[in-house]
């Protein structure tokens, strides 16, 4: 895709628009649809789309495969912290409540980091699987 | 009569169910093997979805103000179990093509036939 | 903490050390830490047993959700059984899995190996654990996908195929669950597996209960590997690398059994209402079937392996016997059987894991001389063997014991008869395997020293040796096992509403 202009052009003016759109899916999920797995794949879409016009080797010194890695399992780990957290102030897993004076507030608090982690996982697996297939070599 | 108009939703799932499972068995090809699950798994995520129908319903996300108690609302949960489903769905694809590619760099073909021409034992 | 959060810990310690595996990725690090972790979710599933056993059945509310808008772990004696089982095999193949791995699996891969590996125990722990019926697809899930890639791991490129055709099983079986669930919630409007067994009497005989029945009944054959839907089974076993295929041959398997005993015995009840019904009869003469002709196949193998998977498809069969006599007996033996194959399955694709290790395959011609060679594996791949036989002072023994009684105590004088004979035919395959160890002598070796032993290196031996003893323990002291089984039996037959 090195020799069109227009394509890039358009998606340097693009990509950073669909990251900020991917942030609020993540962040206004509170309130209204949207939430991490959304938002996840908006954002893993704007990295995708860099990769797809100019290359994976340019796309991999933007975002290196071992990050990816380590994102996917702290993803996974926020989400499972904040269970643990919640347990280790004596309410359930994942109850939500306990995390703050006001339940409310720990209702808040818990479903964004529980979402965010959701949000990050679903980010780095869908560049990885992306990498994955796009960086092997065709037989 | 009213079985076949008044239910078509179901219609068209079990249409798409048996397209996929009838691929899956079928097609030699593993890639369309896999387009087959895929579309088996798809029609039960409509299934799903059709079932939480509520005739009049809304989306449901509160409404606030006048007439709010009268708003009907669609059953989301459901929704909210396809939302999983589509991640089994999504997971389930990419192992799968990922073995698929795998496959075609150890036997160089993705039809059945021909990996099991050269290694019968599978 | 730590003890009001019993339920829910078996699943929150291993899936969170999952991705802690992956980020250490080395082997090095990797590998104490999902050992430690699979041992404590041993411990606390062994905890769990016994608080079950003091004081009866435990509801836990994740998140502190009430049951049904919420998801609920429930735990009763059935399942607090069935998770030691799972923990414990899981933990042991793990403490046996590096030397074993390191002759099949590339190094370089063994960091995520152990990742995976204990996202699979998580998926079948929370399958047990957990009582909310779609939850249960979604750990079906987890363990399935996990199950897949650990199957493709293995040293040959046929592997592939087999890791191919097990997703695709898998995924179908998976499905057919997911519509059954589906069918049963539009009835009901309840996923709650206490509250769906509390609807479900009332709109029994509903056209739309009874297809979502068939539909679980379908996809849980499938992933039981119930004859003749078990047709992914023996090349998965065969191909994957010896420690996975160790771990699920005991464990993934029965945790479906499981939910074919859940969904149909505490949920639906109809093993009560099917009581002479074609239904029972179908799955009995299916099982029976099962167990003979897989038995046959498994006589015929020059791989060792598969014959040994094989054998696994005839000993599902059994457990299917068992659950069909609708007799506590019956039940008791079905029960029993669970346990006691897996840890006799287990102990034996160890065992040829440990032969993999140092001769490089596991057919026939390989095994010449092992007797010899590696006394210790030999023996126990011997006493395995009269387990799988039911020799009496092995664990195989007390199973078929429960499975006969339960078949004359219903008046099935035939069925017994046929469990009896097929044992005959686990005596033809045990033996062959046994001679060729025994009784031949390697062709292509002749310089090996006859005094000089050659066994697998300690850290296999020693787990494998504590798996096959596990095998005569419970054999001779069956107080646990068998009383569990009987009170689990009687609360499935007795209250299934």
């Amino acid at each position: 895709m090195r020799e069109y202009t227009v394509p890039r052009v358009v998606a340097k003016i693009l990509i950073p628009y669909i990251l900020l759109y991917a942030l609020y899916v993540q962040f206004h999920g509170d309130f209204g649809p949207g939430g991490g797995f959304q938002a996840g794949v908006i954002f893993a879409a704007g990295v995708i789309l860099y990769a797809l016009l100019f290359g994976l080797a340019a796309a991999r010194r933007v975002v290196p495969p071992d990050v990816v890695r380590v994102l996917i399992a702290f993803g996974v780990m926020l989400y499972g912290g904040v269970g643990v957290a919640t347990m280790a102030k004596g309410g359930k897993f994942l109850d939500y409540g306990v995390l703050a004076h006001d339940p409310v507030h720990g209702q808040h608090y818990g479903i964004l980091l529980v979402e965010l982690g959701v949000g990050i996982t679903v980010t780095a697996v869908m560049i990885a699987l992306f990498y994955a297939f796009a960086g092997r070599r065709s037989a | 009569m009213s079985t076949f108009v008044g239910l078509y939703n179901y219609w068209i799932v079990i249409v798409l169910m048996m397209a996929g499972l009838y691929t899956v068995i079928a097609k030699g090809n593993l890639v369309k093997k896999v387009i087959g699950l895929n579309l088996f798994q798809t029609s039960v995520i409509l299934f799903y979805v059709g079932m939480g129908k509520v005739e009049g319903g809304t989306a449901p996300i509160l409404v606030h103000g006048d007439g709010a108690e009268e708003v009907v609302y669609s059953n989301p949960l459901p929704h909210v179990l396809m939302l999983t489903a589509i991640v089994v769905g999504i997971a389930t694809t990419a192992v799968a093509l990922a073995l698929v590619v795998r496959l075609n760099e150890a036997y160089d073909s993705i039809e059945e036939d021909e990996i099991l021409e050269q290694d019968p034992t599978t | 903490m730590i003890a009001e959060n019993l339920p829910v810990l078996p699943i929150v310690l291993p899936i969170l050390a999952a991705p802690l595996c992956v980020i250490l990725h080395r082997p090095r690090l990797a590998w104490p830490l999902a050992v430690a972790v699979a041992w404590a979710t041993f411990g606390v599933c062994c905890a769990l047993l016994a608080r079950v056993l003091a004081d009866g059945t435990i509801s836990y509310q994740l998140g502190n959700w009430a049951p049904p808008f919420g998801i609920e772990f429930r735990v009763d004696s059935l399942n607090a059984w069935l998770m030691p089982l799972v923990s414990g095999v899981g933990a042991l193949v793990l403490t046996y899995a590096p030397r074993s791995l390191a002759a099949e699996v590339a190094r370089s891969r063994h960091g995520l190996l152990y990742g995976v590996y204990l996202l699979s125990m998580t998926g079948l722990l929370g399958m047990t654990v957990t009582g909310d019926a779609f939850n249960v697809f979604v750990f079906l899930e987890i363990s399935s996908l996990s199950t897949y890639a650990l199957v493709s791991m293995g040293p040959d490129r046929r592997s592939l195929m087999a890791g191919f055709r097990y997703l695709i099983m898998g995924a179908i079986g998976g499905t057919f669950f997911l519509i059954g669930v589906g069918l049963l919630y539009m009835k009901t409007g309840t996923l709650n597996m206490a509250d769906l067994a509390e609807r479900l009497p009332a709109v029994k005989d509903s056209r739309t209960v009874l297809a979502g029945l068939g539909f679980l009944a379908t996809g849980l054959s499938l992933k039981i590997a119930l004859f003749p839907l078990h047709l992914w089974l023996p090349s998965a076993y065969t191909f994957a690398p010896s420690a996975v295929t160790a771990f699920l041959a005991a464990t993934a398997t029965k945790v479906s059994v499981y939910i074919v005993l859940r969904f149909f015995f505490t949920i639906a009840g109809v093993g009560e209402s099917l009581g002479n019904g074609a239904v029972r009869e179908a799955i009995m003469l299916l099982a029976l079937v099962g167990i003979f002709v897989a038995s046959l196949v498994a006589c015929f193998q020059q791989e060792v392996k598969r014959a040994l998977a094989y054998s696994s498809v005839a000993q599902i069969g059994y457990i299917l016997v068992g659950v069909t006599m609708l007799t506590v007996d019956g039940m008791t033996g079905a029960l029993v059987h669970v346990f006691n194959h897996a840890l006799m399955k287990g102990g034996l694709f160890m065992v040829l894991g440990c032969v993999v290790a140092r001769v490089g395959g596991s057919r026939l011609s390989d095994l010449r001389g092992i007797g010899r060679r590696m006394p210790l594996t030999a023996i126990a791949f011997v006493i395995g063997g009269l387990g799988m036989i039911g020799v009496p002072a092995t664990v195989g023994f007390v199973s078929k014991w429960y499975l006969v009684l339960g078949a004359l105590e219903a008046g099935l004088w035939h069925v017994a008869a046929m469990m009896l004979v097929s044992s005959l035919l686990a005596v033809v395959y045990v033996w062959r395997v046994v001679e060729v160890m025994y009784f031949q002598e390697p062709e292509d070796a002749p310089e090996i020293d006859e005094a000089k032993t050659d066994e697998a290196p300690f850290g296999m031996l020693l787990p494998t040796l504590v798996m096959i003893g596990a095998t005569i323990w419970f054999g001779l002291d069956t107080d646990l096992t068998v009383d569990v089984a009987r009170r689990t039996a009687a609360m499935l037959l007795g209250g299934g509403s």
